[in-house]
């Protein structure tokens, strides 16, 4: 099976590095025989596809078959893993999750060159740039993290095993929407390079590639939501985000595809940004590419970093390469890239894209930074210093809620220009209410005077409520134009609405989506933990909880031993849960594991870990988080990849109006 | 002796503003429970688990429980927090910190995203300023784009030319 796998990764690399010399070679000169030459690379990345699959799948089955002979299925699985994390042993290793980003290369080339019709020459050169691409991790299959390597010496018994922390069900599904999203960003960069090299004139690349764009920013938010969500549930500690290395690596292309994908509308509408749109798809694909090469080479130590290797030099080269060939190509070709339009007004949806755009980089260099400054304090001081939580908090918090203002504000700005009567009239409600909101939350107890972190939570909360209630506004005034006209009830008129430009409002759903993502957030400053070693009937309170053992145990299954501790819950005399916080001792990797156990409502997290037995007592030490609103957070992202689908719905076709009608002025930030 | 008449809306706002300092001077006063909780957030746990002091759950940590007695044991002898927190930096090294400090070297750790900001915003500025003063490019063939009454007229003749 191993040798079959290593052949099939050979000729996946021999097919691709085809693919990419003949399409090169039949766009570079065009003649009689180049269409036929073009064809046969188009055939050749196809085929790409069903070899690497190939290797995928022997990978799996090896894992199913517990081949012990081949050392990554060694390292990263044993007889008794649970069938789900066998078959998410193809992305747990460094090989195997290299080998999964071949494989999801060569998926999203497939679905390329098979609507290869649409634009010919441009959906060759797209086709050559992902062969590319390709190449450079098959060369590092074949030659640098081969997956299908042999144990030497004697065949082991059992595998190491997995480790604890990704046997958990959603490391099954996590990897594959990250690296989904990280390598889905790769089609619009070989557009846009492509439109690049051949001088492509118009914003056709931008409409090809717009759903591509979309739907990969929806992956990758899914990914680095299942991962801050993994986080919360595996690693025990009671949050979901630490500003670790390998979550900020997936954070920084989230930022940049979430900037490309708001300035393109300046190109589709105006012709504007041609130049920065180059650059931000460019700084979206070499960031998906960086954040691979701080997870895999172990450069900055992360609590995510599952795989270290020497590999990084390969990615060193590789990042440099592609930086020179698109700054070549850039500096080459730059001059059809002019704007077609100038700026009218500073209050136009122009600017509003150009100061989103800055913020969201801001965020991207802040993260980028802060990643970074331990290297290059060792460069400069000769001592590495820690950058965590406290400096992003403070750094990053007031750059989040600008944008969530901009957020707000955005969609009631017309493009082109805006009258301040216009600003004013559609703002005025969406403001008040914000401004009701804070007061509330005042009443209720908040003192943003006592601390940062609570003045942070009250703006956090009274822009969330802005945002909210912008989009609702947009929403009831263009549902009311459609029902005067049509004679339909408001909630059909909206749906209407929606129906004729499902991009806009769907992105109105994904900005709600986010406002309710915020506000899951805001409960940070607000979370309670305590900790207390518990005996039989011991309890513990903590907000409005009683926690009371009820009981302590062990247990031995084939994977792993365990010892757990059963927790009634009670909210004043009503007993409402059972929990059972557990702490597991996986046999073949020798390794330890929490399993937190959470009780969520749209109050608030009651999250409780087994922390160890205190060996004196032979008693169990029990930890208590209270976390207020997290749920949301989880809500927020539903809403946020719901739009995003909405928004992927094709507009429905004009109504045709039977009867003469008088024509109503269109609400401010009409259009997309 | 005449009397000064103050007014007593005056002098019952003045009643308010001085008890609301009061309140909130003291509202602002930390305990010991707020301190330790404050600079146990400022600590990382050495253990290599690269997670806060105060929020490492690592099974079986062997630092985690003896660092969080020695930050204890600073607050008890009376130390201030910046005497606390550099006792943790000579026995564990400046990596024990959370976020680098605002001296030397580490304060261009703080000062790059703000001066990035100032950077990005001015360079916005720039450009929006220099689109505004762009002249409006010729469609092709040399024809002006209409703007004002003419472009009105062309609407108006449009919706007539398109009613049913």
């Amino acid at each position: 099976m191993s040798q079959i796998g290593s052949f099939a990764l050979l000729l996946a690399l021999a097919l691709s590095t085809y693919s990419f010399l003949a399409g090169v070679l039949a766009l570079a000169r065009p003649g009689p025989g180049s269409e036929r030459l073009g064809e046969t690379a188009r055939r050749a990345g196809i085929a790409t596809f069903a070899v690497v699959f190939l290797a995928a799948l022997i990978l799996v089955i090896s894992a199913f078959q517990d081949d012990f002979s081949i050392a990554y299925i060694f390292h990263h699985s044993n007889r008794d893993l649970p069938a789900p994390y066998k078959f998410a042993t193809l992305w747990s290793g460094q090989e195997g999750s290299l080998l999964f980003w071949s494989l999801l290369l060569s998926a999203y080339g497939l679905v390329l060159r098979l609507r290869h019709k649409t634009d010919a020459r441009l959906f060759a050169y797209a086709s050559a740039i992902i062969a590319a691409v390709q190449i450079f991790f098959l060369l590092l299959l074949n030659f640098a993290a081969h997956p299908f390597a042999l144990m030497q010496g004697e065949l082991p018994a059992d595998g190491a095993g997995l480790n604890p922390l990704l046997q958990y069900p959603e490391m099954v599904i996590h990897p594959p929407m990250l690296y989904l999203g990280y390598v889905g960003f790769t089609v619009p960069f070989a557009f846009a390079l492509g439109a690049l090299i051949m001088r492509y004139p118009g914003e056709k690349w931008i409409h090809i590639t717009r759903r591509w764009t979309m739907v990969t920013w929806a992956f990758l938010t899914c990914g680095v939501f299942l991962g801050a969500h993994w986080a919360y549930s595996v690693l025990g500690w009671g949050g979901y985000w630490g500003w670790d290395p390998v979550e900020n690596a997936s954070l920084m292309p989230w930022l940049t595809g979430t900037a490309f994908l708001h300035s393109v509308m300046m190109q589709e509408k105006r012709g504007m940004l041609k130049m920065w749109n180059m650059w931000l798809i460019f700084a979206t694909f070499w960031l998906a590419i960086l954040g691979t090469f701080l997870t895999r080479s172990g450069i900055i130590s992360s609590v995510h970093a599952f795989a270290q290797s020497s590999i990084g030099g390969w990615f060193k080269w590789f990042l440099l390469i592609t930086f020179v060939t698109f700054a070549f190509f850039f500096f080459k070709n730059k001059s059809h890239l002019r704007s077609e339009h100038k700026l009218e007004s500073l209050i136009s949806r122009e600017s509003s894209f150009l100061f989103n755009n800055l913020l969201l980089l801001l965020a991207c260099f802040t993260v980028l930074w802060g990643t970074w400054f331990p290297l290059i304090s060792e460069y400069v001081q000769g001592n590495k210093v820690t950058v965590g939580p406290p400096f992003y908090n403070k750094v990053a918090i007031p750059v989040a809620l600008l944008l969530l203002l901009l957020t707000a504000v955005g969609p009631l700005l017309a493009w082109r220009k805006t009258s301040f009567e216009s600003l004013k009239r559609n703002f005025m409600w969406p403001a008040l209410g914000a401004l009701l909101v804070g007061i509330l939350m005042i009443a209720f107890g908040v003192r943003p005077w006592q601390d940062i972190a609570y003045f942070y939570a009250l703006m956090a909360a009274m822009l969330s409520a802005l945002v909210a209630l912008t989009v609702a506004s947009e929403f009831i005034r263009g549902g009311r134009v459609i029902s005067r006209h049509t004679g339909q009830n408001l909630l059909a008129s909206m749906v209407h609405l929606f129906h004729r430009n499902t991009r806009r409002y769907g992105g109105y759903i994904v900005h709600f989506g986010v406002a309710v993502v915020i506000i899951g957030i805001l409960g940070t400053p607000f979370n309670q933990d305590k900790e207390k070693e518990m005996g039989f009937g011991d309890k513990m309170i903590i907000g409005s909880y009683t926690l009371v053992c009820e009981s302590y145990t062990q247990d031995d299954n084939p994977n792993y031993t365990n010892e757990w501790a059963i927790i009634s819950v009670f909210k004043g005399d009503h007993k409402i849960e059972t929990m059972y916080p557990e702490r597991r001792f996986y046999k073949a990797s020798q390794q330890p594991q929490t399993l937190p156990r959470i009780r969520s409502t749209y109050k608030e997290d009651l999250y409780l870990t087994y922390e160890g037995v205190n060996e004196a007592t032979g008693r169990p030490i029990i930890k208590a988080h209270l976390n207020p609103l997290v749920m949301w957070i989880w809500v927020g992202v539903l809403i946020m990849i719901g739009g995003t689908i909405l928004a992927l719905i094709p507009n429905a076709a004009p109504v045709r109006v039977t009867a003469p009608a008088r024509i109503q002025a269109a609400p401010a930030g009409a259009g997309d | 002796m005449k009397r000064t008449k103050t007014n007593p809306i005056f002098r019952r706002g003045l009643h308010v503003a001085l008890l609301c300092l009061t309140v909130f001077t003291v509202l602002g006063a930390s305990d010991e429970g707020a301190r330790f909780n404050n600079l146990g957030h400022r600590l990382m746990c050495v253990c290599g688990c690269n997670q806060i002091l105060l929020e490492c759950n690592h099974v079986g940590c062997t630092y985690s429980e003896r660092m969080r007695g020695e930050l204890m044991a600073g607050l008890d002898r009376g130390e201030n927090d910046d005497l606390t927190l550099q006792d943790f930096v000579q026995k564990y090294g400046p990596t024990v910190l959370a976020a680098p400090t605002a001296t030397g070297f580490n304060r261009v750790a703080w000062i790059m995203p703000f001066l990035a900001l100032v950077l990005g915003l001015l360079t916005t500025i720039f450009i929006v300023l220099a689109w505004r003063k762009r002249p409006a490019l010729a469609a092709p063939g040399g024809v002006l784009p209409v703007s004002g009454g003419e472009l009105e007229h062309f609407r108006t003749q449009a919706r007539k030319d398109t009613q049913i």
